[in-house]
């Protein structure tokens, strides 16, 4: 039996260890691996991700347990300190010894810290490990009690930098990013893309300070402030080092191995040392003169190694190592590939800028025009999988290259299909998995979901980023077997949404029950229980109240749950018009019950804080009042927002409120696919934002211009134009056939926007069922909507005046008591949820 | 604090079972649905699987935020083990072995749960 220990159980060393056993040959050897963190490798890439949750376990390569189960001896703590080379062994700092016939190095590298005066000063750190990320959490908290406004910087604006820059906005600080080239990200973007780039960076908040040389970093034991020049100085509380990486080769030089003159252990493309017993693996390993800081060389190096020592095989590493990156997590795209920065002795630039939407992109194409030499993309990166195929695989580029990224409204087409690229195009770079795999995978052994071919395949469980493109290849090779592709809403019904509805619709279906025993199978889940309930309160509208237990969270409550598990109260406010004396009425009720209250951005004002059996009290006495529900917490209408009209207004048209009052009243408790909103303005200035909602009017001379599927939210959308100069009755008989075919036909959670965009003949297929009646449904639509319009009932009226109802708004059901869990701390005269650790 | 909170919450095998606490009535937990029952200083959720004619019980705790809430989610099933949805997050736990099925929390504490002449009673073993 001979032996491999691994020095670093880093992202590479777990991928080596993973390889490793995955070799029938593997049997014969002992494996040990030694780790100096405390913990077993886990997944650097999504170190940022610590930040939300806390939860070091969700990063985990793999559990503890799985090393041990596989015959691996995991050393976690312990770090190697001497190798010697003669002897085929090594020292750990705890004075251990082992004995090996091959060493693999993969103690990756460090964060490269400056020679600053000062930088050893509290306050001041490095983003590498778990623990970094905990210092800086633990400092950030208390300086923001110290100091709500505090500033933190990062030195360095690279990949990396930005990252911690946004993790620092996160934290709540106000984040600085100071570097020293006269551009960010230096290594991957030209002078213009990186302006686009800082231009979107500044407009979310972040602060960019561009050829600045740090000499010293100000403040007795903890870090106040950076000093450039004379009287250049930042004031800062906290500082991230982000300036590059140091491989960890202190092994290396230690025991007189091959190292390169700025560090890092040289490797052939075997990925052997100068002594070819030890292989050197990941961000320690200097090959072609070069440290590769990107997880999937590493990974390609960690393959390499293990045919290497197992099979003795040909595999050899590639010459050219793709260095090709998307940024990631910071709210905005980036990704530059192959040759990002080109001579023009080599080829040609195609540019495509418009800073306005912050946009850049510019792909170089070989002299001929034939090939993809490489790119840059700003602001939107939805084409890099495919650009970056075309690129890795020498695929022809079309005749007018700028079609590749010109946006599609201009004259561009999205090019080609995943079916063009080449059997042998890498689809998943973190796994290696190639087109031809997947599509093996699909065809020969049956796969169909995209979780059972992650399995068999590994693709997708690395960066993720390879996900669109993969779910892509899946439906066209199933597509190309002849198979439907089926959108199916969970493994509890074979069936669309639109094929359930239909279903529901004609056979009567009123129970969730029955319609899981008579079209579904097994017991249901919280994906098809509220599509369920959607779909009977769309078509026979019965409340929330009726089958709760199947309603989303906050539907099941009537309320939408926050934070602490306590829950707020938003009447409706038609339109926004609200009277003092409702004003005061609802100021009282808020006093009374000790809610947090706020003008919502619909216009209305939302009550934080009530708890759950303080809930029906509070509506009873709003009820009183004359307020009813405002579904906040429904896939329903929410508000129809107005701006003041011609009521007011010396520019007004037409009276907006008016019609948008009338238009909430309408639409109000309508259950659909997913919330939708309305907004009325009454001229073209447009006030009430009516092009950024999923309905809008506008009033214009000779009557209302209507628009929809626009939306704000995640995706911003502006609406399209339906119909124009239309008078008050057609543009509510328009509306009304919309929105019950969207109700009808959209899939689950799809807003307007997307539905419309996935619609096949778009807007004027809309127009032609709306308005000209081409499916011969207007009718039926316009019935179907007087019904709902006709039955609405205020379900918070109907849950307070039912006593079986009501009592489910108790935390217990044995005590009278209240979750003594829940806890507020006091905010600008008002109160909020103690914040989540 | 709260961190300690979680270790108040321990998975209870039946032969471990010293205490059956009476909890409330069969009619106090809606059909298919939760409802938090109170004991000692402990919140357990306790669930009604009416369609498979079973009960479950476990921690109230949502082991990802630390808020007492699993009672108020939603269950269902993952290819046949039973299931409940956090209303937080819908972070989905196994109400056979408290394992987190769509990632990797910690697993929550479950309670062995008994129905004798219309009342739920729930196994302790402290
Ligand atoms: C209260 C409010 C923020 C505020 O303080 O102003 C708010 C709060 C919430 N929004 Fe919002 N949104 C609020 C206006 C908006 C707006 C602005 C608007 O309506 O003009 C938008 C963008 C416009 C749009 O709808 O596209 C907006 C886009 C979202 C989205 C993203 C939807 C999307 O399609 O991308 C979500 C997530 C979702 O619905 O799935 C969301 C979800 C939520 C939820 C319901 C999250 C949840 O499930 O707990 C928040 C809970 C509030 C609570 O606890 O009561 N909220 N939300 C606003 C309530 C308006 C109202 O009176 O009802
Ligand atoms: C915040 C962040 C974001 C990143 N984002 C991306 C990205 O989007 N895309 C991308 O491709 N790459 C990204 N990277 C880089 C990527 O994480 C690294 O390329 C990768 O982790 C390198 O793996 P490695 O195993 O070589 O080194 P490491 O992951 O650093 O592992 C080396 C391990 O060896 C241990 N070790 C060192 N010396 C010894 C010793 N003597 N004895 C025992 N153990 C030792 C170290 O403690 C460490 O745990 C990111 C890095 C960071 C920090
Ligand atoms: S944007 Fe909406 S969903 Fe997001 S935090 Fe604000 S209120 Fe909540
Ligand atoms: S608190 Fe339960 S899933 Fe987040």
């Amino acid at each position: 039996m001979k032996t491999v220990i691994v020095v670093g159980n880093g992202m590479v060393g777990y991928k080596f260890c993973e390889k490793f056993i995955a070799k029938v040959k593997s049997k014969n050897y002992k494996l040990i691996v030694f780790g100096e963190e405390p913990r077993p490798a886990y997944d650097r890439v999504h170190l940022s991700e610590f930040f939300e949750n806390q939860d070091a376990k969700a990063l985990e390569m793999a559990p503890a347990e799985w090393y041990a189960e596989n015959g691996i001896d995991l050393m976690v703590g312990e770090r190697v300190a001497d190798i010697n080379r003669k002897y085929k062994k090594i020292t750990t700092a705890s004075n251990q010894e082992y004995r090996y016939d091959y060493l693999v190095l993969a103690t990756g590298s460090s964060a490269f810290v400056p020679p600053i005066k000062g930088v050893e000063k509290e306050g001041v750190f490095v983003y590498r490990t778990i623990e970094d990320l905990e210092g800086m959490l633990a400092y950030a908290a208390e300086l923001k009690i110290r100091n709500p406004k505090a500033k933190a910087a990062i030195l360095g604006g690279g990949l990396l930098g930005l990252e911690a820059g946004k993790a620092v906005m996160d934290m709540g600080l106000e984040p600085h990013v100071v570097e020293f080239a006269p551009k960010l990200m230096p290594r991957q973007l030209d002078a213009r893309s990186s302006q686009v780039l800082q231009l979107k960076l500044e407009s979310i908040g972040l602060h960019i300070h561009l050829s600045k040389a740090t000499n010293q970093i100000l403040g007795d034991k903890a870090i106040t402030g950076m000093e450039f020049g004379e009287d250049d100085v930042l004031d800062v509380e906290m500082l991230i080092i982000s300036a590059g990486i140091r491989p960890r080769d202190e092994l290396g030089k230690s025991s007189g191995l091959e190292m390169g003159v700025r560090g890092g252990i040289v490797v052939n493309n075997k990925m052997q040392t100068s002594d070819e017993s030890i292989y050197a693996i990941g961000e320690i390993a200097l090959y072609h003169q070069m440290i590769y800081g990107l997880v999937a060389p590493g990974y390609e190096m960690a393959t390499v190694a293990v045919d290497q020592i197992l099979e003795n095989s040909e595999t050899v590493m590639v010459d050219e190592v793709d260095m090709s990156t998307k940024l990631k997590l910071i709210g905005v795209d980036v990704a530059s590939f192959g040759e990002p920065f080109m001579p023009a002795s080599k080829g040609h630039s195609i540019i495509f800028e418009n800073k306005t939407q912050y946009l850049y992109k510019r792909i170089n194409v070989s002299l001929d025009g034939k090939k993809l030499l490489g790119g840059i993309l700003v602001g939107d990166a939805t084409d890099y999988h495919m650009l970056h195929q075309i690129y890795l695989n020498g695929m022809p580029v079309p005749e007018d290259p700028s079609q590749l990224i010109l946006p599609t409204s201009e004259g561009g087409a999205s090019f080609g299909s995943v079916m063009d690229l080449p059997d042998t195009a890498v689809v998943c770079s973190c796994e290696a998995v190639t087109k031809g795999q997947l599509c093996c995978a699909v065809k020969d052994d049956g796969y169909e979901t995209m979780k059972d071919i992650a399995k068999a395949t590994k693709a997708t469980t690395g960066c993720g980023g390879c996900k669109p493109m993969v779910t892509d290849l899946i439906n066209e090779t199933l597509k190309s077997l002849g198979k439907v592709v089926k959108e199916r809403i969970c493994e509890h019904f074979e069936y669309s949404r639109q094929e359930l509805y239909d279903i529901v619709k004609m056979k009567h279906i009123q129970d969730y029950d029955e319609l899981l025993d008579t079209h579904g199978n097994g017991n249901g889940c919280e994906i098809c229980k509220p599509v369920a309930a959607s779909i009977f309160a769309s078509i026979f509208n019965e409340t929330a109240n009726k089958q709760d237990t199947i309603q989303d969270s906050n539907d099941r409550f009537l309320a939408n749950i926050q934070r602490n598990g306590t829950y707020s109260v938003v009447p409706r406010v038609a339109g926004g018009e609200i009277s003092p004396k409702q004003m005061i009425a609802m100021g009282r009720i808020a006093q009374k019950y000790d809610l947090y209250t706020k003008i919502t951005g619909g216009q209305r004002i939302d009550m934080f804080g009530a708890k759950l059996h303080e809930l029906p009290f509070i509506w009873e006495e709003l009820i009183a009042e004359g307020f009813e529900t405002g579904q906040a917490y429904g896939k329903s209408l929410r508000t129809v927002k107005s701006c003041v009209g011609s009521t007011w207004c010396r520019y007004g048209m037409d009276e907006s409120v008016s019609f948008a009052i009338a238009i909430e009243n309408r639409y109000k408790g309508i259950r659909s696919p997913h919330k939708f909103k309305g907004g009325v303005s009454g001229c073209i200035r447009e006030c009430a934002e009516a092009r950024g909602k999923d309905f809008g009017f506008i009033a214009v001379e000779g009557g209302w211009n209507i628009y929809i599927c626009g939306n704000g939210g995640a995706n911003p959308k502006h609406a399209v134009l339906l119909a124009e100069k239309v008078d008050n009755e057609t543009a509510i008989k328009y509306v009304d056939r919309f929105l019950m075919y969207y109700i009808q036909t959209a899939q689950p959670l799809m807003r307007t926007a997307t539905w419309l965009e996935k619609l096949e003949g778009g807007i004027d297929y809309v127009k032609n069922v709306v308005i000209n009646d081409c499916l011969g449904i207007a009718d039926q639509l316009d019935k179907e909507m007087q019904f709902l319009v006709d039955t609405y009932k205020c379900e918070w009226k109907e849950a307070v005046e039912n006593p079986e109802i009501r009592a489910k708004y108790t935390h217990f059901v044995n005590s009278e008591e209240e979750d003594e869990n829940i806890e507020f701390v006091s905010l600008r005269d008002q109160k909020m949820p103690t914040p989540w650790v | 604090m709260i961190d300690s909170i979680l270790k108040e919450y321990n998975t209870t095998a039946l032969e471990e079972v010293t205490v059956w606490f009476k909890a409330a009535e069969i009619s106090k937990f809606p059909k298919n649905g939760g409802a938090c029952v109170k004991y000692k200083e402990k919140q357990i959720a306790v669930f009604n699987f009416t369609r498979q004619g079973k009960w479950y019980a476990c921690q109230n705790l949502c082991p990802h935020k630390l808020e007492m809430v699993l009672s108020r989610g939603m269950i269902g099933e993952d290819v046949g083990i039973p299931k409940i949805a956090c209303p937080l997050h819908k972070n989905t736990f196994s109400l056979e072995t408290g394992e987190n099925l769509n990632g990797t929390l910690p697993a929550i504490a479950t309670y062995p749960i008994k129905v004798e002449d219309d009342f739920v009673y729930i196994g302790f073993s402290e």
